[in-house]
C-alpha cells in the first residue's frame, strides 16, 4: 500500500495534439506528470473537455494513429508505451492493464451475450480451453457481485440492469488480474446508489489485488470516497496536485476553490443560489498568454495575463506532496477551514 | 446523373447511419425477438407477409396447381385475327394469342420471377457485402479505391446497367441474373461500409480494443453482426426491385428465351400486340408483378422500422 513502492505506471510530460489539415492543431493535454504505485487510486479531476479522457485513451495507447501526436513519455513498468508497436500494446491491453468506461450500454456489444464478451479476453490472454475460460467467467462474475453468474452469463447487454452491465465491464477489466486499472468516468451513468455500490467494488479490487487504479471522474464525491492522490486539470494541464485531504482542507488553485464550492450542500440554507464558477471552459485562454483560467477566475489579476509571450505559469511544488499552478492562490489561515474540507466529501 | 447518383448516396448513408442503434427497454427479449414480436402486431406487415408466402407457395407447387401445362396450346381453332378466347370452363382466365393458358401461366411465371428476384438479390448482398467488408475493416486507401469503384457504379442508372450487361453477356437467365445483381452490389456494398465504419467508432469497439482483442476479431466478431441490420432490410426491398427489373429486361427482350419457362415480364410483352383484343392478357401479368412487389416492400419497409428504434411507438 505504500506509495514508496516503485510505481506502476510514470506518465512524463505527456502531450497530445490534435492536427488537421487546414485548421491550427488543438493541443488537448500538455505536459501531464503523475504516477501511481500499486494499491494505490489516483484522481484526474476536472470538467468536461479538459483532456483528462484523452489522458487515459493515451496512456491506453488508444488514440487514432493518423492525427494524432503523442510525445512524452507512458512508462509502464519502465517501458515507454508512446512508440511501442500495436502488438506490444495489444499484449498489455486487458492483460495488465485494463480499462473501465462511462457507459456501460454502449459499451459491450449490444448484439454478443456477456459470457462470450467475457472469455474473450480470457482467450485472447491466457491459454484457456473454452470450458475453463466459461468456468473462470462465471467466478469473475460472481466476485464482481452479480448474483446467478451462471445464467447471466448467456444474456445479453440489454437484458442486464444498469449497474450489473458495469460490473461486467469491471469483470471483464480485472479477467486477467491487471495492474494497472484505468476508470473512466465509471459511475457518471449509474444512479446514486449504484454509483456507491460500484465505487465500494472497486475500492475493495484495489485492496484486495493491489491494482494500481487511475480514477477519473468530474465527481468530487467519488474523490472523496476512494483516491489518495488528486490531480486537478484545467484545459489540458494539471493545475493543483494534492492528497485527498489537503486537497477538500486547502484548496490552493481558485478553479479547485471553486470546484469544491459549487457542489450542493444538505447544510446550506433553503433556496440559497449555488456557487457556480463563472463562464464555462470554452472561455479557456491558451496557457501560452497566461494562466488559461484567468478569464474565470476571481483571483485573477494582472499578472496572470502576461504580455510575454510563451510564459505559462508553471507547476511548482507548494509545501509538502503539493504542486500548484496559480500566481494568486487562495489563502487559508493556519487552520483548514472546517466548511470547505467536508463540503464536497459524502 | 450525377444528381441521380448522389440522391442514392444520401439514402444509403442515412440507412447505414441508423445501423445497431438500438431500442432500450425491452427487457427479456433478444433483438431479433423483440423485432419479430412488434412485426406480428403489425398489419402491414402480416398483409406482406402473407403475399410473400402466397407466392412462395404457388411458386413451390405450381405442377399441382396449374389446371394446365403452360406450354401446351389449346383451342387453336378459336384464335383469329382479331379473337383470343376469354374465360371459360377449364381455362379460367383464357388462353394467350398462342393458345396457351393463361391462369398456368402465371402460376408457372411465379418461379421464375421469384427464382430470378432471389438468385440476383443473394449475388448482389454477396459481392456487395464482400466489398463493404474490404472497405469497412480496412479503411484508409483500400477504403478509398473500392467505394470510389462503387460510385461510380452508382452513378449509372441500374436498369440502364442491367441492360448493358444482359447485352453483353447474352440471353439466358443466369445473364440476367447477374445483371440484376450487379445493380444491386454498390447499394449493398455502401450500406454496409458506412454501416460498419459508424460501429467501428463505438464505445464497444473500443472497450473491446482496450481489453487487447486482436482487430479480426473486433471487426468480425463485434462490428460486423451489429452493421447487418440495414442490409437485411435493404435485401428485402431489393427482391421487390429485381423482380421487377427482371420483368423490365423481360419484357424488352433479354430475358430467358426458353419457351418452356414462362416470365411476367415476358408476358406482358407479348401482350402488347394484342391489348385491343384482349387486355387481360397484359393486365394479370402486371397485377402480379405488382402484387409480388407490393409484398416484399411492405414486409422490407415494416421490417426496417421494427429494427430501426426511431420509428418506434
Amino acid at each position: 500500500m505504500s506509495p514508496l513502492q516503485a510505481p506502476v505506471l510514470e506518465v512524463e510530460d505527456l502531450a497530445v495534439r490534435f492536427t488537421r489539415r487546414g485548421e491550427q492543431p488543438t493541443l488537448a493535454v500538455d505536459g501531464v506528470s503523475f504516477s501511481v504505485a500499486p494499491g494505490e487510486t489516483i484522481g484526474l479531476v476536472g470538467e468536461s473537455g479538459c483532456g483528462k479522457s484523452v489522458t487515459s485513451l493515451a496512456i491506453m495507447g488508444l488514440l487514432p494513429r493518423r492525427g494524432v501526436e503523442v510525445t512524452g513519455s507512458v512508462r509502464f513498468d519502465g517501458n515507454d508505451l508512446v512508440d511501442a508497436p500495436d502488438h506490444v500494446l495489444r499484449g498489455l491491453r486487458g492483460a495488465d492493464m485494463g480499462m473501465v468506461f462511462q457507459d456501460p450500454l454502449s459499451s459491450l456489444n449490444p448484439t454478443v451475450p456477456i459470457g462470450t464478451q467475457v472469455t474473450e479476453v480470457l482467450l485472447e490472454h491466457r491459454q484457456m480451453s473454452k470450458a475453463e475460460a466459461r468456468d473462470e467467467a462465471t467466478r469473475l462474475l460472481d466476485r464482481v457481485g452479480i448474483p446467478d453468474p451462471g445464467r447471466r452469463l448467456k444474456e445479453y447487454p440489454h437484458q442486464l440492469s444498469g449497474g450489473m452491465r458495469q460490473r461486467a465491464l469491471i469483470a471483464m477489466a480485472l479477467a486477467c488480474a491487471p495492474r494497472l486499472l484505468i476508470a473512466d468516468e465509471p459511475t457518471t451513468a449509474l444512479d446514486v446508489t449504484i454509483q456507491a455500490q460500484i465505487l465500494e467494488l472497486l475500492r475493495e479490487l484495489v485492496v484486495d489485488s493491489g491494482t494500481a487504479l487511475v480514477m477519473i471522474t468530474h465527481d468530487l464525491g467519488v474523490v472523496a470516497g476512494l483516491c489518495d492522490r488528486v490531480h486537478v486539470m484545467y484545459a489540458g494541464k494539471i493545475i493543483e496536485t494534492a492528497d485527498r485531504h489537503d486537497l477538500f482542507a486547502r484548496p490552493r488553485q481558485p478553479y479547485t476553490g471553486g470546484l469544491l464550492a459549487s457542489v450542493p450542500r444538505l447544510d446550506s440554507a433553503r433556496g440559497a443560489p449555488l456557487t457556480p464558477i463563472r463562464g464555462s471552459a470554452r472561455d479557456a485562454i491558451p496557457w501560452a498568454e497566461g494562466c488559461a483560467f484567468a478569464p474565470r477566475c476571481d483571483n485573477a489579476q494582472d499578472d496572470c495575463l502576461t504580455e510575454v509571450s510563451g510564459s505559462t505559469v508553471p507547476l511548482v511544488p507548494d509545501g509538502p506532496g503539493r504542486e500548484l499552478r496559480c500566481r494568486h492562490p487562495l489563502e487559508h489561515p493556519s487552520a483548514p477551514s472546517g466548511a470547505t474540507a467536508s463540503g464536497a466529501a459524502r | 446523373m450525377t444528381a441521380l447518383g448522389d440522391h442514392k448516396r444520401e439514402r444509403i448513408d442515412a440507412l447505414a447511419a441508423r445501423a445497431g442503434q438500438l431500442p432500450e427497454g425491452e427487457a427479456g427479449l433478444s433483438l431479433t425477438r423483440s423485432a419479430i414480436r412488434r412485426l406480428r402486431r403489425d398489419p402491414v406487415a402480416i398483409t406482406g407477409a402473407v403475399i410473400v408466402l402466397v407466392f412462395l407457395v404457388v411458386a413451390a407447387f405450381a405442377p399441382l396447381l396449374a389446371p394446365k401445362d403452360p406450354v401446351t396450346q389449346y383451342l387453336l381453332s378459336e384464335i383469329r385475327p382479331g379473337t383470343i378466347p376469354g374465360p371459360r370452363e377449364g381455362f379460367p382466365l383464357g388462353v394467350d394469342n398462342l393458345g396457351r393458358d393463361l391462369l398456368s401461366r402465371l402460376i408457372y411465371g411465379s418461379r421464375q420471377s421469384l427464382l430470378i428476384g432471389v438468385v440476383s438479390t443473394l449475388l448482389g448482398l454477396v459481392a456487395g457485402m464482400a466489398l463493404g467488408v474490404l472497405a469497412g475493416a480496412f479503411g484508409g486507401w483500400v477504403d478509398t479505391a473500392v467505394m470510389r469503384f462503387v460510385d461510380i457504379l452508382l452513378s449509372i442508372p441500374g436498369l440502364l446497367m442491367a441492360i448493358t450487361i444482359s447485352v453483353l453477356l447474352g440471353q439466358n437467365q443466369y445473364a440476367l441474373m447477374i445483371a440484376i445483381a450487379v445493380v444491386q452490389v454498390p447499394i449493398f456494398a455502401r450500406l454496409l461500409r458506412g454501416s460498419m465504419l459508424a460501429q467501428r467508432g463505438s464505445d464497444y469497439a473500443v472497450a473491446a480494443r482496450a481489453l487487447g482483442v486482436k482487430q479480426g476479431r473486433i471487426v468480425f466478431g463485434h462490428v460486423l453482426p451489429n452493421s447487418l441490420s440495414p442490409v437485411i432490410v435493404q435485401a428485402t426491398l431489393s427482391l421487390a426491385t429485381a423482380i421487377i427489373e427482371a420483368a423490365a429486361l423481360s419484357y424488352l427482350g433479354l430475358g430467358d428465351p426458353d419457351i418452356a419457362r414462362p416470365e411476367w415480364g415476358a408476358m406482358l410483352a407479348n401482350a402488347q400486340d394484342f391489348l385491343s383484343t384482349r387486355p387481360a392478357l397484359a393486365v394479370w401479368p402486371a397485377l402480379c408483378i405488382i402484387v409480388v412487389a407490393l409484398g416484399f416492400t411492405l414486409l422490407g419497409e415494416r421490417l426496417r422500422e421494427a429494427l430501426d428504434p426511431k420509428f418506434r411507438r
